[in-house]
């Protein structure tokens, strides 16, 4: 132990600048974040600002009890799984189709073209966006129109609750499905061009092609995507969710985070118990992250470590 | 071309669907700038789509432009944009360059950081730590300093800067140069695609960013730009851009046709300088695609 510390005090005299370089780093990261998760141990006391994280008294497991017998605890639950389910099944193959498809332009300009086209929602900002959706949505909007023309409601689709999942998980898909494809296109690009001569020089079309080089060029990235989105799969932004859900919609639109952001910032402050409820989703997903990681390793040899 | 017929037919079938790919991608903003050059009248009774201006009145615009909580708004979003960038720089900056050194912590500091990306605190002992034992409340510095680094961009940096060869790095060592000079004199100049990256990467998060600002920004001339577009398309208040414009039917038409033109004020600087950008945002995932 005394020689480690020795050895490490001789590594800091003489990488003195990098140290120094990469003290701000650290600081921010100790602070906005290491802080906070001892901040969560508030999850397991009755917080009062006044006596202050460490002076609260303890109760428990009382506010994660609390939580799972309450009446929120399977909605939310179950709208930030299907919310999350939707935007998987949906969501996470969208931009490999577009990837490979592009892949397939053989007019440049026109692939750059489309290209450009499809990653601008992404830089479109969150407020812009949902104000779209709610005016396109609303009586007489443009979305709501070619809906009523087709046998749906004549009123506010956002008001209803039967719409909200769907209309979250398309436009989700909207925003980010171009900008998601990048990163299948720079795999693409890594794919050694010697692999389709042979193919060619086997006999195979197009079409086979695609199937047995292209798709299995895909594989190791789609694989570290997938396992960081099951790794995300009981997390659903509260932003989006924020702008777009009102009471009516609740039922079906309210997640785990926009239930801590309501009951602990917005409407009440009930700072321990939406603690807890939040510590509850990270424990979750980073239960889900390790498992899929693991699953992954096992069974492709893509893991993120 | 050549191929089969089922790869002609392929060819026109993926043609067709990449020009629709454009069109619904284009679309709701062609459908904007229509509504936001109709008078306000007439769109209020139409239903549907658009695709021709209904009449034409450029007073939604002239009403959005003499509104001071735009004007106050775009202000407050440029002090934030421009100083938050420059923190976000330094900050990232000098960590990546240390990070992508050799020194005794250097991993146990790569793993504690990349673990923040899979486990936090969460939502509300964040909001405690910044509003009661930071007292950043109704500041602009609770919207920057929080947001100093982000996990993935100095990812990014760092493996753009291993990528420069040590023995270059080495040289100017054995010529006397401190690691500040090294990172400042040679590293920087060298990497300048990377950090118009982060410049970009950053600068458009600082843009669209709103949520810390509800929670800590209290002071209304304090707002930045999205929580004004907020009120406006969100919580579907015009009423301070409206008030005498005549009885309750026009204050509800020119209100919709404000909406649309304040859209088209917040947006188009964002359209204007995106194509030019484009390929540098491109640029950043590929690098960050390398690491994987």
């Amino acid at each position: 132990m005394a020689k480690s510390i020795r050895l490490l005090w001789d590594d800091v005299r003489k990488n003195r600048a990098i140290y120094l370089m990469v003290l701000p780093v650290v600081l921010y990261f100790f602070i906005f974040k290491y802080f906070p998760m001892y901040g969560a141990v508030i999850a397991f006391k009755d917080f009062t600002p006044a006596k202050g994280v460490w002076g609260s008294d303890w109760v428990g497991l009382e506010h994660f009890k609390d939580f799972f017998e309450s009446y929120y605890f399977v909605r939310v639950l179950r709208n930030t799984f299907l919310i999350s389910f939707y935007n998987l099944v949906f969501g996470f193959p969208a931009p490999i189709i577009l990837a490979l498809l592009l892949n397939e332009i053989r007019q440049k300009l026109f692939k750059s073209v489309v290209q450009t086209v499809s990653y601008l929602p992404h830089f479109i900002s969150l407020i812009v966006i949902c104000g779209l959706i709610i005016d396109f949505t609303n009586r007489g909007g443009a979305a709501s129109s070619l809906i009523a023309f087709f046998g749906g409601p004549s009123t506010p689709l956002l008001n209803d609750a039967g719409y909200f999942r769907p209309i979250f998980v398309s436009t989700s898909i909207w925003q980010e499905m171009g900008w998601s494809s990048i990163i299948y296109l720079a795999a693409l690009s890594g794919i050694n061009p010697e692999l389709y001569e042979a193919a060619k020089v086997d006999g195979a079309g197009r079409f086979r092609q695609i199937w047995s080089v292209t798709l299995p060029g895909l594989i190791p990235t789609i694989m570290i995507l997938l396992i960081l989105r099951i790794g995300g799969l009981m997390e659903v932004g509260f932003e989006k969710i924020v702008l777009l859900y009102n009471p009516n919609t609740y039922e079906t639109a309210d997640v785990i985070s926009s239930f801590v952001y309501r009951e602990g910032l917005a409407q009440g402050n009930d700072y321990s118990y939406t603690t807890a409820v939040g510590l509850f989703q990270s424990a979750i997903n980073f239960v889900l992250l390790i498992s899929a990681n693991r699953i992954s390793r096992r069974f492709s040899g893509s893991r993120l470590w | 071309m050549k191929g089969t017929a089922a790869e002609r037919l392929f060819d026109i079938g993926n043609t067709i669907l990449m020009l629709l790919l454009i069109v619904c991608t284009l679309y709701p903003f062609y459908y904007v700038f229509m509504a936001s050059i109709s008078d306000s009248n007439l769109l209020i009774q139409h239903t549907g789509l658009l695709f021709r201006p209904l009449g034409f009145n450029l007073g939604a615009f002239k009403k959005v432009i003499e509104n001071p909580n735009i004007l106050s708004g775009y202000r407050n979003t440029f002090i934030i944009l421009v100083a938050g960038t420059a923190v976000n720089l330094l900050f990232t900056t000098l960590g990546a360059y240390a990070l992508s050194r050799k020194f005794m912590l250097r991993k146990f500091i790569m793993i504690a950081i990349v673990f923040t990306m899979y486990f936090s605190g969460g939502l509300i002992p964040t909001y405690l730590l910044i509003n009661n034992y930071l007292h950043l409340g109704n500041s602009l510095l609770a919207l920057i300093i929080p947001v100093a680094v982000s996990t993935w961009n100095l990812i990014i940096m760092r493996t753009s800067f291993e990528a420069i060869p040590e023995t270059l790095l080495e040289s100017a060592k054995i010529d006397g140069a401190g690691e500040f000079r090294i990172l400042f004199q040679l590293v920087v100049p060298l990497s300048m695609p990377v950090i118009a990256v982060m410049i970009l990467y950053y600068g458009v998060a600082h843009w669209n960013s709103w949520f810390n600002a509800m929670l800590f920004l209290s002071d209304r001339n304090k707002l930045p730009l999205q929580l004004i577009l907020r009120e406006i398309l969100v919580q579907n208040s015009t009423d301070s851009m409206t008030t005498g414009t005549g009885n309750a039917n026009d204050t509800e038409a020119i209100g919709q046709s404000i909406k649309y033109a304040t859209i088209m004020v917040a947006t188009v600087p964002i359209l204007v300088v995106y194509p030019f950008l484009q390929r540098y945002f491109v640029k950043g995932v590929m690098v960050g695609a390398i690491k994987e």
